[in-house]
């Protein structure tokens, strides 16, 4: 009942607040919606324990869903420590967010509409991670597409919202394409969709090949890539990643459990709950740890020269994720789920602060536009410093744990993909600490560049916003210490307990301790290298940004237009798309198809002079003899018909 | 048994007493209309409720034809013959279902001629009904031609302004269609000697007639479904119909190819379809893309909604000539859940059409903050027809790529990729309509569904993600009756085999 519990009361709470939202008051609802998330985390982590410590695991069939032919598939609960684990991210982080966003979205006339979204989302999410079958996780993941649109067209009076929300639906259908694609493959070729037959059936597969569009090409090298691509989409990897920072048109709270903490991590749980056949298949890894080192530094090039703080913190998100990549593409994938767990914590914390320096700011989100805000907001800068020591990795901190246990695995991991990996990681953790402190620096310290009736207004946030910034700074402090022996060290085997699959050959879990020191102090080096230029440039000589950017501009523009990226699908998809659209409708349907029809329709115009005449009156006429007629003939057969019998 | 009395024909001709009872009201005042209006209401309310006694009473465990009935008709030569098996039952309720919503939604805005707008429509449900009832050749090719007299004149008399050129290009497109299909039913006769459609479902036509046959009977459903590229009357017929016609033209009659295909060229013409797929998948998934991107570039909401139709159309035939279970009762579902999803998004345009008189996309913008209760419901069915899982739309898409995929990667692959397109098209026409601001000022009054419309908006919201959550009670009904299509179809390919390898030296 439990598990049920966990995953239904959101449902519940989105049910009641959007159904009723508009008849009962807004703060109803708003209790309601997070009174039962609240319960649902504190179900989460004795479940978490109890899996986790207790090593129960759990399969619940809740109702059936799809039978046709040999498809069998069900609603049902899998329990088991990495469904626990993220059980644990999901609500403890949805309930602060849900807490959080009474205080930050108190002036919005929709709340009701917006805590329905919230704790919708929250449902599809916990569909996902507890799916037993690849089709419920792509109802969960679809879901969560869903849900993520209606959150970042929250506003829907803003053009740009409303973009960024298509933008992101569209650019994750993409993504879909591939991961249905690989649904219907294991189908075809593993005979079912349900994980613990997939996983069964997968290894004798190994080595095989079949017949894919026109190429014979490796079964499970082909699935894990199309499942892959699913997995692009969704956690904003490299080519797949062009929504996520459109994305922060939405709501900040959005920002931080949808585009942080936990959507945008569908993908790495997605890869690590298929590690079964992902660990058997070398080529696919390759590619995943490939993908994961260009997005954790592109996106890490990208995010020194944003000036939106939210941004700023968007291509951070892209960039850690790439980070979970390579460490799932080198097979840590304890590491990976472990980076998941603690950038949780600390990301959503760095959200929800840079959500309480916008409030504070009168909804300003423009670091240009900031500066000098220790002093007024002490408790958030405090909160913002905790989130950034903790991604910069710096010691002590969760993200330093699970961060260096990364790094320290890709080096471990010998070969040429994994050491150019490693080199990527190494010089984005540096890149990292520079952005990041950048964005400390230049929002917090320093002179004022507020306008005096901003400035005026300049307030610490509400106790409602400020309590969960505290519980996720106790996350972003503690669960790196806490849990680094039991995601990825000498707990492993028994704390997973097969919920995460590894070869015989792959020792990563020892292997990673046993690097060389240098490695060891790579990372620490980088993050200390990046804290110091973002000292230089931003408090020490202030001048010197602007110079660089002067020196260097062809390569300034090129990062602060991201690469050019939407430019260039504009040019290649958009437009192509829209061009071919217009021309099949104007030239295929119109000209061609149409002309020819028309040609006979016109022998028949004469025709229409009778259309006329039926027009002005004598339509029941005809309408009443064809009854007549039909009625008569068939009464008179049945009759007779019957005596003929 | 389950029933002694003649259920079917029940269901199939009550309608046809209500249009007698109409008939009979006489004078053209306000009341008169009015109770044209509740008779027409009542007749379809009281269908639909018998209608489900079929449901209720319905055998899933035998593939065999259901509430059999039977009588010498034209002299003994043809026989009424009526009776339903697991593939045509559940088009019977979908028809009674939609109907009283057609009455509903036609309440206020048929204001002319009203009388003869509800006989129009309650004929064409007897005749549809009767579509999907027949057992006999002759009885199906009655009822299926008839009900192209009373879609004609519901185009013609009560569309729009270019009703006279959509109507006829819907005659046409569909006569052409059905008078090969007559020829086919001919030789098909001579060959067979009967035109009860249980003895020809056993009976195997030579394999070289079978194509022919195949390609007479193809040329009309086809049309009806329509296929690429025969489909470019339903565009124009969408947008100079009047709201429940194209309710009952998106809902249903698109339907009756489909249909047509599963009782006709499936399992009477094994060889030829066995054959003939490939072109069928190639059409079909052209169809999901062309048909997809041009809805893109649709300037008017009902085109719009009309070529995205086609393109849903293009899954099922897809689906079908698979031959594969997923692929088949895939097909069948993606029909069921069009006739609601695409009802449903029919009707929503009709509540705005009403109430602003246009059609123009453009013209529209910021329904939201005047109608919120609307823009959900829109908002449901959009994600139904992108195909969102949860929602009905998705089971049928799914299932049938799921079947495409084992037989042509290629096919699944092209078509797959409309699951792209129709969320860009699909969001895209929902954001210039609903979300933005609102700056039209005859917009500015605008007011949200009212109790009528919400009642019959409401069910078909339930409906969508009741059978997207749940849709074992369809698929159920399914089962029995698509294994034995599937056996009977690959047994035909075995013994074509057969003769092959035995004819080999």
């Amino acid at each position: 009942m439990i598990y049920q519990a966990i995953v239904f009361l959101p449902l519940i709470g989105a049910l009641i607040a959007g159904l009723f939202g508009r008849i009962i008051e807004p703060k109803v609802s708003e209790y309601i919606t997070c009174s039962l998330i609240v319960i649902a985390a504190i179900l989460s982590w004795i479940v978490f324990f109890q899996v986790g410590f207790g090593h129960e695991t759990a399969k619940v069939e809740v109702l059936p869903w799809i039978t046709s032919g040999s498809l069998d598939v069900s609603w049902s609960l899998r329990i088991d420590t990495l469904t626990a684990v993220m059980l644990v991210v999901v609500n403890t982080v949805s309930s602060l967010v849900h807490v959080y966003s009474i205080g930050y979205m108190h002036n919005d006339p929709h709340r009701p509409r917006f805590f329905a979204y919230l704790s919708l989302f929250t449902f599809a999410m916990l569909a996902l991670v507890t799916a037993d079958n690849l089709l419920q996780m792509f109802f969960g993941w679809e879901g969560v597409g869903l849900a993520s649109y209606l959150l970042i067209g929250f506003w829907f009076k803003k053009p740009t919202a409303n973009a960024a929300a298509m933008k992101a639906f569209i650019v994750n259908r993409v993504g879909d394409f591939g991961f249905a694609l690989g649904i219907f493959a294991l189908f075809m070729l593993a005979g079912s969709i349900n994980l613990d037959e997939i996983f069964a059936t997968v290894p004798s597969l190994a080595g095989q090949t079949f017949t894919f569009l026109s190429w014979e090409v490796d079964i499970l090298t082909t699935i894990c890539l199309l499942l892959f691509m699913g997995a692009m989409g969704k956690s904003a990897q490299f080519l797949l990643h062009t929504w996520l920072p459109d994305a922060m048109e939405g709501p900040t709270p959005v920002s931080a459990l949808i585009h942080a903490a936990t959507m945008v991590t569908a993908g790495v749980f997605m890869v690590a709950r298929l590690s079964p056949i992902f660990e058997i298949t070398p080529d696919a890894l390759t590619v995943v740890t490939v993908i994961g080192a260009i997005t954790a530094f592109f996106a890490a090039t990208v995010g020194l020269v944003q000036n939106d703080i939210k941004r700023v913190i968007a291509y951070s998100t892209c960039s850690q994720l790439g980070y979970m990549f390579v460490a799932l593409g080198v097979g840590a994938y304890g590491a990976a789920i472990f980076h998941l767990f603690t950038h949780a914590f600390f990301k959503a914390l760095l959200f929800l602060g840079a959500g309480s320096v916008i409030h504070a700011m009168s909804d300003e989100q423009d670091m240009r536009h900031m500066g000098g805000l220790y002093k007024m907001i002490p408790q958030t800068y405090a909160m913002m410093l905790i989130g950034t020591l903790a991604l910069t990795g710096f010691p002590g901190f969760a993200g330093f744990f699970s961060k260096d246990a990364i790094i320290e695995s890709t080096f471990a991991a010998s070969g040429p993909f994994s050491e150019y990996a490693f080199y990527l990681l190494v010089f984005a953790a540096f890149l990292t600490s520079f952005y990041s402190w950048r964005l400390i620096f230049m929002t917090f310290h320093g002179r004022s560049r507020a306008t005096p009736d901003v400035l005026s207004h300049v307030h610490e946030s509400p106790r409602v916003m400020l309590i969960p910034l505290f519980i996720l700074a106790l996350g972003a402090v503690a669960s790196g210490f806490a849990f680094k022996e039991f995601f990825f060290g000498h707990e492993y085997t028994e704390f997973w307990n097969g919920a995460l699959f590894s070869s015989a050959t792959n020792d990563l879990v020892n292997e990673f301790h046993n690097v060389p020191l240098w490695v060891k102090l790579s990372p620490f080096i980088a993050m200390l290298l990046g804290l110091g230029l973002a000292y230089l440039f931003y408090i020490f000589r202030p001048v010197l940004p602007g110079i660089v950017a002067r020196l260097f501009q062809p390569i300034y523009l090129f990062l602060y237009n991201k690469w050019y990226f939407d430019e260039l699908y504009d040019y290649i998809f958009i437009r192509p798309t829209k061009w071919l659209a217009n021309k099949l409708w104007r030239i295929g349907d119109q000209s061609i198809i149409d002309g020819v029809v028309n040609g006979l329709a016109d022998r028949s115009l004469e025709f229409t002079g009778k259309l006329k005449t039926m027009q002005s009156g004598f339509v029941y006429h005809y309408a009443f003899a064809m009854m007549i007629g039909l009625t008569a003939l068939i009464t008179y057969f049945v009759v007779t018909g019957g005596v003929g019998q | 048994m389950m029933t002694d009395w003649p259920i079917l024909s029940a269901v199939t001709f009550l309608p046809l007493i209500g249009a007698a009872f109409i008939f009979l009201i006489r004078g053209d005042d306000e009341a008169s209309k009015q109770n044209a209006r509740y008779v027409a209401l009542w007749t379809t309310a009281i269908t639909f409720f018998i209608s489900l006694l079929i449901w209720i009473d319905f055998d899933t465990s035998t593939a065999d034809f259901q509430f059999v009935e039977k009588r010498a008709w034209l002299g003994g030569i043809f026989n009424y013959y009526m009776g339903v098996d697991g593939i045509s039952m559940l088009f019977v309720i979908l028809t009674t279902f939609l109907m009283p919503i057609c009455i509903l939604a036609s309440w206020e805005s048929i204001t002319k001629r009203v009388r003869e707008y509800m006989i129009a429509f309650l004929v064409l449900e007897t005749l549809v009904i009767g579509v999907f009832c027949a057992l006999d050749l002759v009885l199906f090719y009655t009822f299926f031609e008839g009900g192209l007299i009373p879609m004609f004149l519901i185009i013609g008399v009560w569309g729009g302004q270019r009703r006279v050129y959509a109507s006829f290009k819907f005659f046409l497109y569909t006569l052409l269609g059905s008078v090969l299909m007559l020829i086919a039913i001919m030789a098909m006769y001579w060959q067979a000697e009967t035109t009860e459609i249980p003895k020809l479902l056993a009976f195997d036509f030579p394999p070289e007639m079978q194509t022919w046959l195949w390609i007479a009977f193809f040329a009309s459903f086809a049309v009806k479904m329509p296929m690429w590229p025969v489909h470019t009357w339903l565009p124009d017929a969408h947008v100079e119909a009047p709201t429940a016609g194209s309710v009952i033209l998106a809902g249903i009659l698109l339907k009756l190819g489909g249909y047509g295909f599963l009782r006709f060229s499936m399992p009477m013409f094994p060889i030829a379809s066995a054959d003939l797929a490939p072109i069928v998948f190639w059409l079909s998934a052209i169809a999901i893309v062309y048909t997809s991107l041009v809805a893109l570039a649709q300037e008017d909401i009902k085109k719009l909604i009309a070529y995205s139709s086609v393109a849903h159309m293009g899954f099922v035939t897809m689906g079908i000539f698979t031959g594969t279970v997923q692929g088949i009762e895939g097909g069948i579902f993606q029909m069921l859940s069009h006739g609601l999803v695409s009802a449903a998004l029919f009707l929503c345009v009709g509540v705005v059409y009403d109430r602003m008189h246009t059609r123009e996309i453009t013209a529209y913008g910021g329904l939201v903050n005047r109608m919120p209760i609307f823009a959900v419901i829109f908002m449901v069915f959009t994600m139904a027809n992108v195909g969102l899982p949860g929602t009905s739309g998705f089971i049928g898409e799914f299932l049938t790529l799921l079947g495409t995929f084992k037989v042509n990667t290629w096919v699944a692959f092209v078509a797959t990729s409309g699951v792209i397109l129709s969320a860009a098209y699909a969001l895209w026409l929902y954001r210039r309509v609903v979300f933005g601001t609102i700056e039209k000022p005859n917009l500015k009054a605008i007011l949200d569904v009212n109790r009528r419309e919400l009642s019959y908006l409401v069910p078909l919201v339930v409906l969508t993600i009741l059978f997207g959550m749940y849709p074992k009670p369809i698929l159920d009904v399914l089962h029995v009756s698509v294994e034995k299509l599937i056996t009977d179809y690959t047994q035909a390919q075995l013994l074509v085999d057969q003769v092959k390898f035995a004819l080999k030296p």
